[in-house]
C-alpha cells in the first residue's frame, strides 16, 4: 500500500466516522420540522413549526427544565470547591496514601450510576433525609467532583511551586497566595471543570432516576416521553439543546484560539527581543 | 538599609542525608557574598534556610543580630530571587514588581509609581504594562530584581540567577548586578556553580563541597591561596603531583614525588593525601631546564583558545602537564612532539591537603 | 500533609481537608458501607425495622438464584436462574460492545494522533465532541428513530434494493449493542489517542526504516505503547455499557433485559430497597473484578487508567 493511498483511506474512514456520529443527531433534529405525528424524517410530510409551539406550551417541560438547571447549579457549587480542594490535597502528598486516596476519588467515575443512586438514598435515609432532588445533587456530586479533581490536578501539575514561595517571600499571607497566585493559575481548569459539571449534571439519568423521589428533571422527562406516547416536540427540544451546547462549544473554542494567538504573539516578541540582544 | 547574617553551626538533614553540614559564616552588612560549589553541594538549601522555606536541623541563623527561628518567610527581611525567577505569568510587569506592596495594603497609585521608579532603576522604563512572556531573558532578570527590591529587603538572596542566560548576556548582567548592589547597599548573598562569576562579582566567596564550607575568603585568596585541594581544583586548573613532605623552612617545604623533588609553599604538613598544586599559567615553558622544579617533557597537544594557548605535555617520567601561554606574541608557540622543559616557581606552588577527605 | 501546611497554612489546609473528607466519607465511603449492610437485611415495613424480624441473612442474595428457566448455551439446554442469565448476558454483551468500540476507535485514534495535520485537529475535536455534549437519552432516541421498522434506515436499505423485507432492528440485544457502541465509542477514542500521541513519531519511522511492514509496526511498536490507553478506554466503555440504563430501556425489547433494569425493578417497582442493594452490591463486585482483571492483564495502574 502506498503512503498516499493509505492517507486517502484514513481520510475516508474519518469522514465516515463523522458522518456516523453526526447524522443521527441531524435526523433527530430534522424530525422536529416534519409535519407528522410520529417523530421521524421519513416519510416527509412537509415543514411545520407546531412542535416548537407545543414544546413552548408544555408546562411539565418548563418545570423539569427549571429543576434541571437548579440541580446543575447546586452540583457546580458543590463539586467545584470539593474537586479543587481534593486536587490540591492529592497534589501535595505522595506514596501509598496518595494511590489509595486517588483510587477512592476516581472509583465513583467508574461505578454504575444505579449503584451510586441506591447507596445515596440508603445512606441518607438512615439519617432521615427523604428522597428528592437534593439527594440527586449529592449523588451526582460524588462522581462529578472527580472530573473537576482530575482537571484541576492536571493543571496543578503545570504549576511552578516557586511562584507560591516567591509570593510568600514577598510578604504575602497564605490567603493572598491562594487568591492572587494559585487560583488565577487554576481558573481555566476550574472554569472547564464547572462547565463539565454543569453538563454532566444536566445529562445525568441513572443517579437522578433513583434519588429524585417524585420530582422531574429534563432527562427523566424526556425519557418518560420517549417511552410513552412520543410527540415530535421532544425532537424540537433535542434540537434546541444540541444548538445551545454546540454554540457554547464553538464560543469556547473561538476564545481559546484567540487567547492562544495573543500568547503566541507575545512569545514571538520575546524571541525577537532575545535575538536582537535587548537586555 | 542592609543587615548582616550569621550562620552558626547550621546543619540541614533530609532523612539520613546531611545536605548542609556545620556551616559557620558571618556575612557583613552591605557585602556581596557568594556561595560557590558544584551542583548538589547544598547551596540552595542554605539559601532556603536563610529565607525561611526550610528549617535548619540544628544551629542558629541570625539576620541583623536577630534569631530567625520560628520566623516565616513572609516575616523575614529577605527577598529571594529564584533560579527560574518565578515571575507571576498572569500579572503585568508592574503588578509583578509591586506585588510585595500590594500584599502590604499599599494603594494602587502609589504602587504604580513605585513600580515605574524601580523599572527605571533596573533600566527597563516603559515595560510596566507588558506581560512577562513578552520580555527577553535579560529583561525578565531585571524585573525579578526590581520585584525583590520593591519590598526594600535588608538581604537579597540570589539562586544562580544567570544560569539560564547565554554567555554574553551573563557577562553583561554580572556587571549590572554588581552595580545595583553598590547603588542600593543591600547585602547580596549570591549562589553559583560558576567560579568565574563568583570571583568576578563578590566581595567574599565561600566555597562549598558536600554540605561543608571549605574556605571563606576574598576572590584573590580563594584563587591564589586555596586552603585545600578541592578549592584549588574547583576554582581553576592545576598540575598536581602526589608525594610526601620533607624538610620545612620559612613556609617552604621540600616535596618528594615520583617525578622528582620539588620545593613549594606549605601551610600544614598534617593530613594524609598531601599534594602539590601549580596552575598552568604559572607553569613556564623553556628550551632549557629551569633552576628548580623543572621537568623535561614532550608536547602532546597545543590548543588555541583565543586569548591564550594551552599546551599539553607529558614529562619523561610520565606526568601529564599543562601550561598556558598568553597570546601576546611574546613567546614562540611550541608544536606537538617538541621536546622542552616545564618548570614553576616555588612561590607559585602549594602543598595542600585533599579537601574532600578531610575530617571535621 | 506537612507540605500542605507549609504551602497553604493551617486555615486553608483545614478547609481543603474538610471538603475532601466530606466528599469521600459522606458521598462515597459511608453510602457504600450502608449499601453493603442493607443488602443483608430484609425488606420490612417501617414499624418492623429494628424489631425481631430484622436480622442479617443472605436471603436477598438468594433471590438472585430463584426462578430457573431452561437456557440454550452453545446448543446445550441448561436450567439457569433468570437473573443470573441476565447478569451474564449483560457482561457478555458489554464485552462485545467494548471489543467493537476498540476495533472502530483504534484506527481513528491513530489517525488523529499521527496522520492528520495538527492544524485541523481542533476543528475535528470540536466535531467529535458534539455528540458527547448531547445527552445520552437523546442519543438513544436518535437511534430509536433510525432503527424504527418504518424508519429511515429500512427505507434506505429497501430503496437501494439491499433488503427486500424491512428488518425489525429493535429486537433482542441487537439495537442495544448498536446504541451502546454509538454512545460510548468516543470514550475509547480519546484515551487511545492520548496514549498514541505520546509516542515519539521517530520510533514509528525508525521501525519503518528498519523494513517493518505497517501491520508489524502497529503490532510491535504502537499497540504496546497504546496499552494504558486501551486499558483505560476498555474499562470506561465496559463500565458505562454495563451500567447503562437508558440505552437498554429505550432500545431493548422484552426479551433483552439488562442487569441494571432488574435493579431498577427491585428499587422502583417492588420498592424493595434491600434486595436492590444486594443486586447493586453484586454488580459493584462484578465491576471491581472486571477492572482488576483488565488492569492485571494489561499490567497497568489505576493512576494510568483515569486519564
Ligand atoms: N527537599 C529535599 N528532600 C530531600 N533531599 C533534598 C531536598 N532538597 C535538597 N535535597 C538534597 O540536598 C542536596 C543539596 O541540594 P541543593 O541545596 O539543592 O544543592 P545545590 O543548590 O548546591 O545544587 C542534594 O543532594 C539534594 O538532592
Ligand atoms: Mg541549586
Amino acid at each position: 500500500m502506498t503512503e498516499k493511498l493509505r492517507r486517502t483511506l484514513y481520510n475516508i474512514y474519518m469522514a465516515a466516522f463523522l458522518f456516523y456520529l453526526l447524522v443521527p443527531l441531524a435526523l433527530m433534529g430534522g424530525a422536529a420540522f416534519n409535519d407528522s405525528k410520529l417523530p421521524s424524517v421519513y416519510p416527509w410530510k412537509g415543514l411545520t413549526d407546531r412542535w416548537f409551539i407545543d414544546l413552548w406550551n408544555d408546562e411539565t417541560m418548563w418545570y423539569s427544565f427549571r429543576n434541571t438547571i437548579l440541580v446543575a447549579l447546586a452540583v457546580v457549587l458543590l463539586a467545584v470547591p470539593i474537586g479543587t480542594a481534593a486536587a490540591i490535597v492529592i497534589n501535595s502528598i505522595s506514596g501509598k496514601v496518595r494511590s489509595v486516596l486517588y483510587g477512592v476519588m476516581v472509583a465513583p467515575v467508574l461505578a454504575p450510576g444505579a449503584v451510586i443512586g441506591i447507596s445515596t438514598i440508603l445512606f441518607w435515609n438512615k439519617l432521615n433525609v427523604p428522597t428528592g432532588l437534593h439527594l440527586s445533587v449529592l449523588g451526582q456530586v460524588s462522581y462529578i467532583a472527580a472530573f473537576v479533581m482530575l482537571m484541576v490536578l492536571a493543571r496543578l501539575q503545570s504549576f511552578d511551586e516557586n511562584l507560591e514561595e516567591a509570593a510568600l517571600d514577598l510578604g504575602a499571607s497564605h490567603g493572598q497566595v491562594m487568591r492572587r497566585i494559585l487560583l488565577p493559575h487554576l481558573y481555566p481548569a476550574i472554569g472547564a471543570g464547572a462547565a463539565i459539571a454543569f453538563f454532566q449534571s444536566i445529562e445525568n439519568f441513572n443517579i437522578t432516576l433513583f434519588t429524585r423521589g417524585t420530582s422531574q428533571t429534563l432527562t427523566v422527562y424526556v425519557f418518560s416521553k420517549v417511552r410513552a406516547g412520543i410527540t415530535p416536540s421532544i425532537n424540537a427540544l433535542a434540537l434546541l439543546l444540541i444548538l445551545v451546547t454546540f454554540s457554547a462549544a464553538v464560543i469556547y473554542e473561538v476564545r481559546r484560539r484567540r487567547a492562544a494567538t495573543i500568547e503566541a504573539a507575545r512569545e514571538a516578541e520575546a524571541r525577537r527581543a532575545d535575538e536582537a540582544g535587548i537586555i | 538599609m542592609s543587615a548582616g547574617i550569621d550562620l552558626d553551626n547550621v546543619c540541614c538533614d533530609f532523612g539520613s542525608f546531611r545536605a548542609v553540614d556545620h556551616v559557620n559564616v558571618s556575612i557583613k552588612p552591605g557585602e556581596f557574598f557568594s556561595f560557590l560549589g558544584p551542583s548538589g553541594c547544598g547551596k540552595t538549601t542554605i539559601l532556603r534556610m536563610i529565607s525561611g522555606f526550610t528549617d535548619p536541623s540544628s544551629g542558629v541563623i541570625r539576620i541583623g543580630d536577630k534569631d530567625m527561628k520560628g520566623q516565616r518567610p513572609n516575616q523575614r527581611p529577605t527577598a529571594l530571587i529564584f533560579q527560574n525567577l518565578a515571575l507571576f505569568p498572569l500579572m503585568p510587569i508592574w503588578e509583578n514588581i509591586s506585588f510585595g506592596l500590594e500584599v502590604r495594603g499599599v494603594g494602587k497609585t502609589e504602587r504604580r509609581a513605585k513600580a515605574e521608579e524601580l523599572l527605571r532603576l533596573v533600566d527597563l522604563p516603559g515595560a510596566a504594562d507588558k506581560m512577562v512572556s513578552q520580555l527577553s531573558g535579560g529583561q525578565k532578570q531585571r524585573v525579578a530584581i526590581a520585584r525583590a527590591l520593591a519590598v526594600e529587603p535588608s538581604v537579597m538572596l540570589l539562586d544562580e540567577p544567570l544560569s539560564a542566560l547565554d554567555l554574553k548576556l551573563r557577562q553583561h548582567m554580572r556587571a549590572e548586578l554588581r552595580a545595583i548592589q553598590k547603588r542600593t547597599g543591600v547585602t547580596f548573598i549570591y549562589i553559583t556553580h560558576d567560579q568565574g562569576e563568583a570571583l568576578a562579582m563578590s566581595d567574599r566567596v565561600g566555597v562549598m563541597s558536600q554540605g561543608k564550607l571549605q574556605q571563606v575568603a576574598d576572590p584573590r585568596d580563594i584563587y591564589n591561596n586555596p586552603s585545600n585541594g578541592f578549592v584549588a581544583s574547583f576554582v581553576g586548573e592545576n598540575n598536581i603531583f602526589a608525594g610526601t613532605v620533607g624538610a620545612v623552612a620559612d613556609g617552604m617545604a621540600r616535596f618528594d614525588t615520583a617525578h622528582g623533588t620539588f620545593r613549594a609553599r606549605v601551610n600544614t604538613t598534617s593530613g594524609k593525601d598531601l599534594k602539590l598544586y601549580v596552575r598552568p599559567e604559572h607553569t613556564i615553558i623553556s628550551s632549557f631546564p629551569g633552576a628548580e622544579n623543572s621537568l623535561p617533557a614532550t608536547v602532546t597537544d597545543v590548543a588555541f583558545e583565543g586569548n591564550f594557548i594551552s599546551v599539553h605535555a607529558v614529562s619523561d617520567s610520565g606526568a601529564t602537564l599543562m601550561a598556558e601561554l598568553r597570546n601576546d606574541g611574546s613567546s614562540a608557540i611550541p608544536v606537538t612532539g617538541e621536546k622542552l622543559h616545564m618548570s614553576f616557581a616555588a612561590e607559585r606552588a602549594s602543598i595542600l591537603p585533599d579537601g574532600l577527605t578531610r575530617g571535621e | 500533609m506537612d507540605d500542605l501546611l507549609r504551602r497553604y497554612g493551617p486555615t486553608l489546609t483545614g478547609a481543603f481537608m474538610l471538603l475532601t473528607a466530606f466528599w469521600l466519607l459522606m458521598l462515597v465511603i459511608l453510602p457504600n458501607i450502608t449499601l453493603f449492610e442493607a443488602s443483608f437485611r430484609p425488606y420490612l415495613p417501617v414499624v418492623d425495622v429494628g424489631g425481631p424480624k430484622d436480622f442479617y441473612s443472605f436471603n436477598n442474595y438468594g433471590k438472585f438464584f430463584a426462578n430457573s428457566t431452561d437456557t440454550d448455551i452453545f446448543g446445550m439446554n441448561i436450567p439457569l436462574p433468570i437473573h443470573v442469565k441476565i447478569f451474564f448476558g449483560t457482561i457478555y454483551y458489554s464485552t462485545l460492545v467494548t471489543v467493537i468500540t476498540f476495533v472502530v476507535a483504534y484506527p481513528l485514534a491513530f489517525y488523529l494522533a499521527k496522520v492528520v495535520s495538527p492544524k485541523s485537529l481542533p476543528t475535528l475535536f470540536l466535531l467529535l465532541f458534539v455528540p458527547l455534549w448531547v445527552s445520552e437519552v437523546l442519543r438513544s432516541f436518535a437511534w430509536w428513530i433510525i432503527l424504527a421498522l418504518k424508519g429511515p434506515l429500512n427505507a434506505i436499505l429497501l430503496g437501494t434494493g439491499i433488503l427486500d423485507q424491512p428488518v425489525r432492528w429493535i429486537m433482542g440485544y441487537r439495537a442495544i449493542i448498536i446504541g451502546l457502541v454509538y454512545t460510548y465509542v468516543l470514550f475509547m477514542v480519546f484515551p487511545i489517542y492520548n496514549a498514541i500521541q505520546s509516542l515519539d513519531t521517530n520510533q514509528i519511522e525508525a521501525a519503518q526504516d528498519l523494513g517493518s511492514p505497517w501491520w508489524r509496526t502497529h503490532l510491535r511498536v504502537i499497540l504496546p505503547h497504546a496499552k494504558p490507553g486501551i486499558a483505560s478506554g476498555s474499562v470506561m466503555v465496559f463500565m458505562l455499557s454495563a451500567g447503562s440504563l437508558l440505552v437498554p430501556a429505550l432500545l431493548g425489547s422484552p426479551t433483552s433485559l439488562w442487569f441494571t433494569q432488574t435493579i431498577q425493578q427491585w428499587m422502583l417497582e417492588s420498592q424493595d430497597w434491600n434486595t436492590g442493594a444486594a443486586y447493586s452490591f453484586l454488580f459493584l463486585i462484578l465491576c471491581t473484578c472486571f477492572v482488576s482483571l483488565v488492569m492485571w492483564v494489561f499490567k497497568v495502574q489505576l493512576t494510568d487508567i483515569a486519564k
